[in-house]
């Protein structure tokens, strides 16, 4: 017996568009649309593409209690969610989003999550949140416990949450939320269309510049609609969007990390703060430690197949010698490369760029090369110190 | 040409049967980009394993819809692998058997037949 599928505020407008849907995270969703993967993927590199992320899980964690010190109350909302993350939450900027990792007491990823401080001095002691569809319940159970009484953590999941990612996105965004044009790359704010309260962020998850805007239900379509209106953007669905992330060399939680996965293990070694790494002060941190200092079993690598058929999760990865050494953990073809890709755990000796290894696809094996990620540059649009002007 | 459930169709020239995939098939399967076929020389049985197809999401396997040897591979797919998708029942053929029994070809579908089984799905 299996649960009834959930859905999206755009479902309605997946199936008029001629979308096929499938099962994903619990939620009925478009996997494609009519022009198809391949054409989905490259349209987004060369324009703007829009994604329904609807299925996934923002939420905002509040404290019960403000001082009205703006930094005296993001310094006491961060301190609930620290001990359950490696990142610096405390010492975000106002209006800065940061990618940060949930954490078990053996230092085993439980989930991947975004974590951002509102722009606006009236509004700190607020914390925007969004982690995965497929962990969701069990991520908001553990930040509310660990919040107690003293916040309370609002699921914003009902609304429609909307990814516009590619080299035009930005153009395509700024003529109907001017602020975008204003934001960097990681950042994000709150913002005001047609009476509504909108969250924009400048993130994404395709290496590609772009944008997830947070939206009531109640306009959730009309908003979709009116991206789908400029000619630049078309819907993407989500085989496109694990395609692109694969490119962009971005892991995908429940694939490529999962409970037994370590932040280093997973190559996520920039999200673990300095701060918190000589503290010690969050789950695992000693492993962490550990694991800096050389005690590294595995580690999370790109591969480039360099002949035969695409090696996808479960491919067991050999040395040259053909002893096996490790597995894929997600792969396909990669569209912009027309070339098949991986990414996959291997011991940390064999990690480097340029180490010749193999993969095993239906007993036959193929030569691979490790290469260094992402296999896509990304393009994302940071503000931080541009001077070129 | 002869149909099966499993989409794949065979045209017999004798007793050499060229194996492919409908265009409803290619469809469904989306852009292919990879095609692995079985070298000449192999033999099959009916539902054996016979080549598998892969898109960007995913790789599909073909079963031999009659029984015999692989006498020849449209090596062409492995360098142009969107043949399938442009020209499923033509130029993008996979495998040329010889037929064990030709018999076997009788339990298939003709074309009026499959099209009447597309409609039920």
């Amino acid at each position: 017996m299996s649960e009834p599928l959930l859905t999206t505020p755009l479902h309605a407008a997946h199936i008029a568009a001629g979308a096929r849907m499938v099962p994903f995270g619990g939620y009925d969703m478009p996997v494609q649309y009519r022009d198809g993967v391949l054409k989905e993927h490259l349209w987004t590199r060369e324009h703007a593409g829009a994604f329904d992320v609807s299925h996934m899980g923002p939420a905002f964690l509040i404290l019960n209690h403000k001082t009205g010190d703006g930094e005296a109350d993001h310094r006491a909302v961060s301190a609930l969610i620290e001990p359950l993350v490696c990142g610096d939450i405390a010492g975000l900027k106002p209006g800065q989003l940061r990618y940060t990792l949930l954490l078990n007491d053996q230092g085993g990823m439980i989930d991947d999550l975004m974590i951002g401080r509102p722009l606006r001095a009236d509004r700190q002691g607020m914390l925007y949140i969004v982690v995965n569809a497929g962990t969701k319940v069990g991520d908001f159970a553990l930040i509310q416990t660990a919040a107690g009484d003293k916040a309370a953590l609002n699921r914003a999941d009902d609304r429609g949450l909307i990814a516009l990612q590619g080299p035009e996105a930005a153009s395509v965004m700024s003529a109907i939320l001017p602020e975008a044009a204003e934001l960097g790359f990681m950042q994000f704010r709150r913002v005001e269309h047609r009476g509504y309260g909108l969250v924009l962020a400048r993130c994404g998850y395709t290496g590609e510049d772009g944008f997830e805007v947070l939206v009531p239900p109640e306009i959730a379509d009309t908003f979709w609609n009116r991206l789908l209106a400029d000619e630049r953007v078309r819907p993407i669905g989500l085989g496109a969007r694990d395609s692109l992330r694969l490119e962009a060399g971005l892991p995908l939680y429940g694939h490529d990390a999962d409970e037994t996965v370590s932040p280093l293990q997973a190559n996520l070694g920039f999200a673990i703060s300095k701060r918190r790494l000589a503290a010690q002060d969050f789950p695992g941190a000693a492993r962490a430690a550990a694991e800096k200092a050389g005690a590294l079993m595995r580690v999370r690598v790109g591969l480039k197949v360099l002949q035969g058929a695409p090696a996808r999760e479960g491919a067991q990865i050999a040395d040259s010698g053909g002893a096996v050494i490790g597995v894929v953990t997600s792969g396909g073809f990669a569209p912009s490369l027309s070339a098949p890709i991986a990414m996959g755990f291997v011991p940390p000796a064999l990690s480097n760029p340029g180490t010749a290894l193999q993969v095993l696809v239906r007993g036959k094996a193929q030569p691979a090369e490790v290469v260094a990620l992402p296999f896509v540059p990304h393009r994302y649009a940071r503000k931080t110190q541009d001077r070129k002007g | 040409m002869r149909f099966t459930k499993d989409h794949e169709w065979i045209s017999l020239d004798g007793d050499i049967a060229t194996v492919g995939v409908t265009a409803y098939a290619a469809d469904q399967l989306g852009d292919v980009v990879f095609v692995e076929l079985p070298d000449a020389g192999k033999t099959v049985a009916v539902s054996d394993g016979l080549a598998v197809v892969e898109s960007v999401k995913a790789a599909s396997d073909v079963y031999a819809p009659v029984a015999g040897e692989v006498v020849e591979a449209n090596a062409a797919l492995s360098d142009t692998p969107e043949t399938v998708n442009q020209d499923p029942e033509g130029a993008g053929w996979f495998v040329k058997l010889k037929l064990s029994d030709p018999s076997q070809l009788d339990a298939l579908m003709d074309r009026a037949a499959y099209e009447t089984y597309l409609g039920t799905l």
